[in-house]
């Protein structure tokens, strides 16, 4: 017998009482979506900006190789996107259209499709994601309805900076992946 | 060796133990904070908790769904009934890709297989890029929590570990400086794996797709960069359908460190063109602790570690005093069902205060299975000599203060005792525990005034 059929077996060999899967019922929602988004990312250690804000930030910086792969600011890019990620080890800037935010706690989807390469918001050094200001809901379970039963190879949820406080609990920014997040809501 | 011994050697350093403690508490007391800002909480707590009922009722068929699903979707699955069976196949897909190194994020899984004392053995090189992993690694230790791995280590420690290891100055403990120490070395790592290998949060029997949560990035980072992922995931850890997600992220962060998500949650579901994602099940005990019915609901444990920061034992005592993989709570209940024998004396562990039941996400009944184990254990030993729960609870309550003096004249002491008393190091754990808030008067007093 495989293994795979030994560890079946031995399930189906347990007796257990049937038991239901729950509905997940609808909760009461917060009403300023927006303004708990914003927090939720300041909470997580990332920042919001509008548009103009943005266009300021990025036309102050110096020489820098960005990618832009966001439809909204399709112009910004000063390198290619290359077929293979590890050319992008000194890459300073990418630029990445969300789909949606999650306002209880900052979460932002991504699928493949946002991407394009999936190792571009993680192998970056600072992030900037760009999102609809309509496209916020209140929760987890209003964000997995959005997502509902779409296909991607690959898609996630970031809320902020990489971040970690494994050294006595300090909070450190910048752990492996993007230092920086900046979300700017259109 | 037992748990109250290693407890008393954790003791030894008694400002380090302080720290720990209160540490923890700390971390305890922001997922309070965090889950009251949550009017649903509780409801969330029922439906996870029922999810996994649900889940542990159907396992076989869910994970045959699963298996299905992912299979179409382009993932290899495996599966391993032990720990040594879960090795093999990952060394074997090592062999194929001709990999001499790879990276790992976080898994306990692996932890639990030993999976990285038999790739060294077999000449692959394994780097732990969770940066509390990497550190421990460098010491040669196991994590000594499952969330926060380092958790025991005073940035003084790091700093000449990285010192060593890192050439980071000597002296420079500033986190800061050495977390981007740590960036630096482990960035190199990740460009040069051909393999990554991360854990499993959840499986989604529904669409075959596999999250994986971290705040670092490191799960990704390897991933994306390498061309082979392998992610090794417990049986016992499938949801049925996919918006059982938004339940299961919405407590796990919270509870785990109080945050409210963290940074990053990857769903996987297909490789990318022209690269492979292996998947591999493991049993390893899983389909046993199923069958025991007292202790099946273990089963449903998302790893969040809120039982740890929460137990006076664990804060007090520290990770390694468990000897096993899952300290705390939860390995306390774990364990046996692995090794009755070894870790007979953790679940006398315990002071059965119930406060791990309280904050766990998934409503496992921590501290009742922690007092059936006990009835267990005692069966076991039988008329064999003087029983070994009696041998352990002498091992526990051997002369620690806090038992010694009892009643009313602990209530007394308790007021008064200094904390450099509390934590002195001839005091074994029993003695070393903050001790708690006193009543005014015992309930017997109470009863007496107020009701006779
Ligand atoms: S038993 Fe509960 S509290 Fe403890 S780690 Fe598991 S899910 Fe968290």
């Amino acid at each position: 017998m495989s293994s795979r059929e030994q560890i079946l077996s031995a399930i189906k060999g347990i007796e257990r009482e049937s038991k239901q899967l729950p509905d997940i019922p609808e909760f009461p929602q917060t009403e300023n979506l927006q303004k708990v988004f914003k927090d939720s990312i300041q909470g997580n250690k990332g920042e919001v900006l509008s548009a103009i804000e943005f266009e300021e930030w990025i036309a102050s910086l110096g020489d820098q190789k960005i990618i832009s792969v966001s439809s909204r600011f399709p112009n910004l890019s000063t390198i290619k996107l290359p077929s293979d990620p590890h050319q992008l080890n000194d890459l300073n800037l990418a630029i990445i259209d969300g789909q949606f935010g999650v306002s209880e706690n900052g979460a932002i989807w991504l699928e493949e499709e946002n991407l394009k390469l999936r190792a571009l918001p993680f192998i970056t050094e600072h992030l900037v994601i760009v999102l609809d200001s309509q496209k916020l809901v209140p929760s987890m379970h209003q964000a997995y309805e959005s997502i509902g039963s779409k296909h991607s190879g690959f898609g996630l949820f970031i809320a902020g900076p990489s971040k970690t406080a494994d050294i006595e609990q300090s909070l450190v920014i910048g752990a492996h992946g993007a230092k920086s997040l900046r979300v700017v809501l259109l | 060796m037992s748990h109250p011994e290693n407890a008393s050697a954790f003791l030894k350093d008694q400002s380090k133990a302080k720290w720990h403690d209160e540490t923890l508490w700390f971390v305890r007391d922001k997922r309070d904070r965090i889950s009251k800002t949550v009017p649903e909480w509780e409801s969330l707590r029922n439906l996870a908790s029922q999810i996994k009922d649900n889940v542990l009722s159907n396992l076989d068929n869910y994970l045959e769904e699963f298996e299905k699903n992912a299979l179409k979707n382009g993932i290899q699955v495996h599966w391993a009934k032990d720990a040594e069976e879960h090795n093999a196949i990952v060394l074997k897909i090592l062999k194929e890709k001709n990999c001499p190194a790879i990276v790992k994020s976080k898994s306990i899984l692996t932890e639990e297989c030993h999976l990285n004392p038999y790739l060294e053995k077999n000449g692959i090189e394994v780097v732990d890029t969770d940066l509390g992993e990497r550190i421990v690694q460098f010491l040669n230790q196991p994590p000594s929590h499952i969330v926060l791995p380092a958790i025991h280590l005073k940035k003084g420690e790091i700093s000449e570990l990285f010192h060593e290891k890192l050439q980071t100055e000597k002296g420079n403990e500033d986190p800061e400086y050495l977390t981007h120490a740590a960036r630096t070395h482990l960035r190199e790592k990740f460009l040069g794996a051909k393999v990554a290998i991360t854990g499993v949060n959840f499986g989604v029997a529904e669409t075959g797709e596999f999250v994986v949560c971290t705040n670092e990035g490191n799960a990704d980072m390897g991933v994306h960069l390498a061309e082979t992922h392998i992610a090794c995931m417990g049986i016992e850890k499938i949801i049925p359908r996919r918006k059982d997600l938004g339940v299961f992220l919405r407590l796990l962060a919270r509870s785990a460190t109080g945050q409210p998500i963290t940074n990053y949650n990857s769903h996987f579901r297909s490789p990318a063109t022209g690269k492979e994602i292996h998947l591999v099940l493991v049993d390893n005990g899983r389909t046993a602790q199923l069958a025991r019915e007292k202790f099946r609901n273990s089963l449903k444990c998302i790893r969040c570690g809120a039982c740890m920061n929460t137990c006076p034992i664990y804060r007090r005592s520290g990770g390694y005093s468990y000897g096993s993989t899952v300290p705390g709570p939860i390995g306390s209940i774990l364990s046996p069902g692995i090794d009755l024998n070894k870790y007979s004396s953790l679940p006398f562990a315990s002071t059965l205060c119930g406060s791990c039941s309280d904050v766990c996400p998934v409503k496992i009944n921590i501290h009742e299975q922690l007092y059936e184990w006990r009835q267990e254990i005692t069966k076991a030993q039988g008329t064999n000599g003087k029983s070994l729960s009696m041998k352990l609870a002498n091992g526990i309550f051997r002369s620690p203060l806090a038992y010694r003096i009892s009643g009313k004249l602990m209530r007394i002491a308790l007021k008064n005792l200094p904390n450099s008393l509390i934590y002195h190091p001839i005091n074994s754990w029993g003695k070393g525990r903050n001790l708690p808030e006193t009543p005014k008067e015992t309930f017997k007093e109470w009863y007496h005034k107020n009701r006779s």
